[in-house]
């Protein structure tokens, strides 16, 4: 009966979101307030309605309700409660319902603090919400129906694949949807801008703190993702460069280029054209994604997750809304054009240069995910794009962008004098360069990559403190605490991301430099050695969970003859699939990992062991975290609120004006 | 500067690093493609030697060894018409077995192929489309052979 | 209108007709090299006699089924109600072909496991699924090792095979059969082999 309730509520929630989309959409061609005023109510009904669903799905796995065809082959009796709950969006369908169920939770929060907005504006950015969550709801509900019934019963369900039974997996989907669906508001302001014909720096100011928010889930999810990977996989790789990855990664960048370009279009007016393309193309790639990821068209290998007819529906999904919205764009944009003139020599110029970077760099990740496709297709072999590829566009793309990125901040808007502001940062560039190829070869790995990458890191982190030294400065004769306080929370934010850059730049250098592998054959009592530690094997026991078999060795580490701590890296296999997984266990330290996991036991009754030394690894993740707390910061910015606040008394005036 | 001039820069900028970026990606693919090879193909001295490929197949049931170091491995990958040995150092994913999907990447040396890196099947009913696709070139050209 | 603002919508029409075109390709859609092919032959024990041996010749002068199957395969429970359905209606004689019975089922190690053990467990595993579940098939034979699987090019369960008068391949199914598949491309194909003489 639940899985029912819940089939229905879903179905409802569709024909709201068809309201939301056609009601608003019409009232603000017509003018008509009455019609534009049904947005808000169809957008939490919604809501309501698909959270209420979800709440049943959640239900029937927690419950064990094996009658549900999805419940049984991603749930167990035995399955821990929590990886019960996770288990629903572990899976195709279920995956689905809560991108739905996140688009529409982004769609309220608009409802909620938009209410300074113009009443025409909102009407449109819900119509456009509205339509796109209609499309994917009714893409749930047409093919891939997660309340479909398996009758009759089976006894016991199939297990969530043990890989995705991980704390990192509770949090990593939600975060990454949330990320993904985010830039549908930003998409959803510029079509209404499109739409309106009303282009301005309000728009952009508008846009900007949804735009933020949605990058930051997107990093964090991205983040969790990757450390999911570290430790979960039982290897030690942290990135992949594999599709499913770069899906996300894509969004991302040009998410990235995203929000400095509405910086510009908000304080200048400039770019505007750029910016809502970037709008459009950062959302197109999260369906893109979302495509790629769910149709099977590269991962064909989960045969059943697939099946021609759902790559169909959200293909024709994806023509739709991003053919609309281009075919739109191309209508629209010369009314775009002009806006905030400037020098060559100007912060508007670097913003400008580092997002077609990153633009390309997203182009050249999209190209070599498509690239085997694009042969296959041609029927020129099956080849391969792995990570070498990627590293070798990525590294020569990026640089460029990291020493802009630094530089930018110190030229004026508008125009500067190149020759000045070169030689104020010169002193920090030649000393960078200096501490780099010198750190290189202080940890003897003299490479140029090793080289480079030292270099840029030292360059963020110089320039960050000058640039810091020099925004304190401005105000000479003030207080400390007051040139402190006169800085705001958008620039705080800004200076956090970029000195985040220069600490994942020196994890992800140091890792790739000085990373050591082994893998050894160990008996009882038997150690290794590797990177100056020691490792002891202690014997392995039988350590079996809920849901599965295991043993588990215990490794003793030991550095210069102290015992640091015992590893218990384990092997399991999950009884309701069979499956084998391994699980690695890590001594983690800030300037280093010491990474176990365990192989196969030989037939003597000898495991097979790998070791693994990380050193500085933890710098990635905590770069990541620097670079989402500055969004933070830059979205908290009071400046949004105080004009927002303006906003919102011109909108009643206007009103007033209206009926008056 | 005037407007005009600066534009031009600007322009001209855009198209010389548009250039470089494509002339990036270009090398790149050129030196990192990992072609895919079956094992007929292999032995028919299709692939290349001295550079990184793909095999895909199915591991012979009962050829996994084991080196004494414990940590090597030799085994065969087939698809059903040819087989091709392969030798492995470093632990082997999860889901690797006899009679399974596979796809290892290497190269070939002296008719033993040396893989950096071996991939299995991820699911059970399935395998890895390159393995799967290998299967299906020997048995098409199995057929043709018949008649 | 310039045209330079088309160029995104362009771009994007390419890239879409690539992915149009990259969905055909996927696996399931590719035909098999054996269509309108000889079925390869084989000689099989069944699962009710394993004394005794099925071949293909038993079902020439008939357009059947052959369904790939096990107990360990949880799309093949998906597809099987709908077997039943199918014996029941007497629409085409299915044969099954119990897949690796015991040595897919990653829960099960067969090593140093006998052949004549390993039989007797899949004989007793694939008897107890087909009294749970129903038995939809005029026979069933057994691929203990997989050997007639690979003949066939399976390389997943289930997977069906449309089998004409002659004993050739005429039509592969790869997964579960769903009542839409039976009805618009496997039922059509039954009713024109037969027509065909």
């Amino acid at each position: 009966m639940i899985p029912e309730l819940g089939h229905f509520a879903l179905i409802l929630a569709l024909v709201l979101s068809l309201v939301q989309a056609v009601v608003p959409l019409v009232g603000a061609h017509r003018n008509s307030s009455a019609l534009m005023a049904v947005g808000r109510p169809a957008a939490q009904g919604q809501f309501f309605f698909i959270l209420f669903s979800y709440v049943c799905l959640t239900w029937a796995f927690i419950q064990s309700d094996f009658s549900v065809q999805l419940a049984a082959t991603n749930s167990h009796s035995a399955t821990p409660l929590m990886y019960k709950i996770t288990g629903v969006w572990g899976n195709h369908e279920g995956s689905l319902l809560l991108w739905a169920m996140s688009l529409s939770l982004w769609t309220v929060a608009v409802t909620v603090f938009s209410r300074h907005l113009p009443d025409a504006f909102l009407a449109r950015v819900l119509g456009v919400l509205g339509l796109v969550s209609a499309g994917f709801i009714s893409f749930t509900l047409v093919t891939s129906n997660p309340f479909d019934r398996l009758l009759p019963a089976v006894a016991e369900g199939r297990d969530l694949n043990p890989l995705l039974q991980d704390p990192g997996m509770i949090i990593h989907p939600p975060l990454l949807y949330m990320g993904y669906v985010g830039f549908s508001v930003a998409f959803a302001f510029a079509i209404a801008a499109l739409l309106s014909g009303r282009l301005d720096a309000a728009w952009a100011r508008w846009s900007r703190p949804w735009t933020t928010i949605a990058w930051v889930f997107l990093t964090a999810g991205i983040a969790v993702g990757s450390g999911w990977a570290y430790y979960e996989l039982g290897w030690g790789g942290w990135w992949f460069w594999d599709p499913v990855e770069n899906a996300s990664f894509m969004p991302w960048l040009l998410g990235t280029a995203l929000m400095h370009s509405l910086a510009v279009t908000e304080k200048r007016g400039a770019f505007r054209s750029w910016t809502v393309l970037l709008a459009i193309g950062a959302f197109s790639l999260s369906l893109l994604g979302t495509f790629l990821v769910r149709s099977g068209v590269i991962t064909s290998v989960h045969a059943f997750a697939t099946d021609p007819k759902r790559g169909l529906y959200i293909l024709a999904l994806l023509v739709i809304v991003i053919g609309f919205s281009l075919l739109l764009y191309a209508m629209r944009a010369n009314k775009l054009m002009g806006g905030g003139s400037f020098g060559l020599v100007s912060r508007e110029t670097s913003l400008l240069a580092n997002n077609v970077l990153l633009t390309v760099a997203s182009a050249s990740v999209l190209l070599g995910t498509l690239y085997p496709l694009f042969l296959d297709a041609l029927g020129l072999g099956k080849i391969s794009v792995g990570p070498p590829y990627f590293e070798a566009v990525f590294v020569p793309l990026m640089t460029p962008v990291v020493v802009l990125m630094m530089f930018g901040p110190f030229l004026r808007w508008k125009d500067d004098d190149l020759l000045a502001e070169v030689r104020r940062v010169a002193p920090a560039f030649v000393a960078s360069v200096a501490i780099g190829v010198g750190g290189a070869w202080a940890v003897d790995h003299l490479t140029w990559r090793t080289a480079l990458g030292l270099s840029l890191a030292a360059w963020v982190v110089l320039a960050s403190l000058q640039l810091l030294a020099r925004r304190l400065g401005e105000r000479a004769g003030a207080s400390a605490g007051s040139r402190l306080r006169s800085i705001t929370a958008s620039w705080w934010g800004m200076w956090l991301a970029h000195f985040g850059i220069g600490i994942f730049i020196i994890g992800v250098t140091m890792v790739g430099s000085l990373d050591r592998h082994l893998d050894v054959k160990m008996k009882e009592g038997q150690h290794a050695e590797l990177a100056g530690y020691t490792f002891v094997f202690r014997g392995a026991v039988d350590a079996d969970g809920p849901n599965y078999d295991a043993a588990r060795g215990n490794i003793e580490l030991l550095r210069d003859g102290r015992s640091l701590d015992m590893l218990t890296p384990e092997k399991r296999v999950y009884l309701a699939q069979g499956m084998p997984m391994t699980e690695a266990s890590l001594d983690i330290g800030l300037f280093r990992d010491v990474y176990v996991s365990l192989g196969e036991q030989l037939e003597d009754g000898a495991w097979i062991v790998s070791l693994y030394y990380k050193p500085f690894i933890s710098w990635i993740w905590a770069g990541c975290v620097l670079m989402g707390l500055g969004g933070v910061f830059a979205a908290a910015d009071r400046r949004y609120r105080r004009l927002a606040a303006r906003d919102a008394a011109a909108a009643v005036d206007g009103r007033a004006g209206a009926a008056a | 500067m005037k407007a005009r001039s600066k534009r031009l820069m600007l322009v001209g900028g855009g198209v010389a690093l548009l250039f470089a970026a494509v002339a990036l990606v270009l090398s790149a693919f050129q030196q990192n493609l990992v072609f895919f090879h079956t094992p007929t193909e292999v032995s028919e001295g299709k692939a290349p030697t001295g550079k990184t490929f793909r095999i895909g197949g199915m591991v012979e049931d009962g050829s996994i060894q084991r080196e004494a170091d414990g940590v090597t491995v030799r085994f065969a990958i087939t698809d059903t018409a040819k087989v091709i040995p392969v030798t492995y150092k470093g632990t082997l994913p999860d889901l690797f077995k006899e009679g399974k999907g596979a796809v290892v990447q290497g190269k070939l040396e002296g008719g033993v192929f040396r893989a950096t890196e071996v991939l299995a099947k991820h699911d059970e009913n399935y395998m890895p489309p390159e393995a799967a696709h290998a299967v299906e070139q020997a048995q098409k050209a199995a057929q043709t052979l018949s008649q | 209108m310039k045209a330079k603002f088309l160029v995104p919508l362009l771009l994007f029409f390419g890239l879409a007709g690539f992915l149009a075109f990259g969905l055909t390709l996927n696996p399931r859609e590719v035909p098999s090299p054996l269509i309108d092919k000889p079925a390869p032959n084989f000689r099989l024990a069944r699962l009710d006699q394993p004394e005794q041996t099925f071949t293909l010749e038993d079902m020439r002068g008939q357009v059947w089924l052959l369904n790939v199957w096990a107990s360990w395969c949880v799309a093949c429970r998906q597809e099987h109600p709908l077997l039943v359905r199918m014996a029941e209606q007497k629409l085409v004689p299915v044969v099954g072909l119990a897949y690796k019975e015991v040595r897919g089922d990653g829960a099960i190690s067969t090593r140093g496991m006998s052949l004549e053990a390993e039989t007797a467990m899949a004989v007793e595993r694939g008897r107890r699924w087909l009294a749970d579940h129903g038995n939809p098939y005029v026979v069933s034979v057994m691929d203990i090792d997989g050997r007639v699987g690979i003949d066939f090019g399976v390389y997943g369960v289930p997977e069906t095979f449309l089998i004409d008068r002659e004993g050739r391949i005429r039509y592969k199914h790869i997964g579960p059969i769903t009542p839409e598949s039976l009805q618009t491309q496997i039922m059509p194909k039954v009713e024109e082999l037969r027509r065909a003489g």
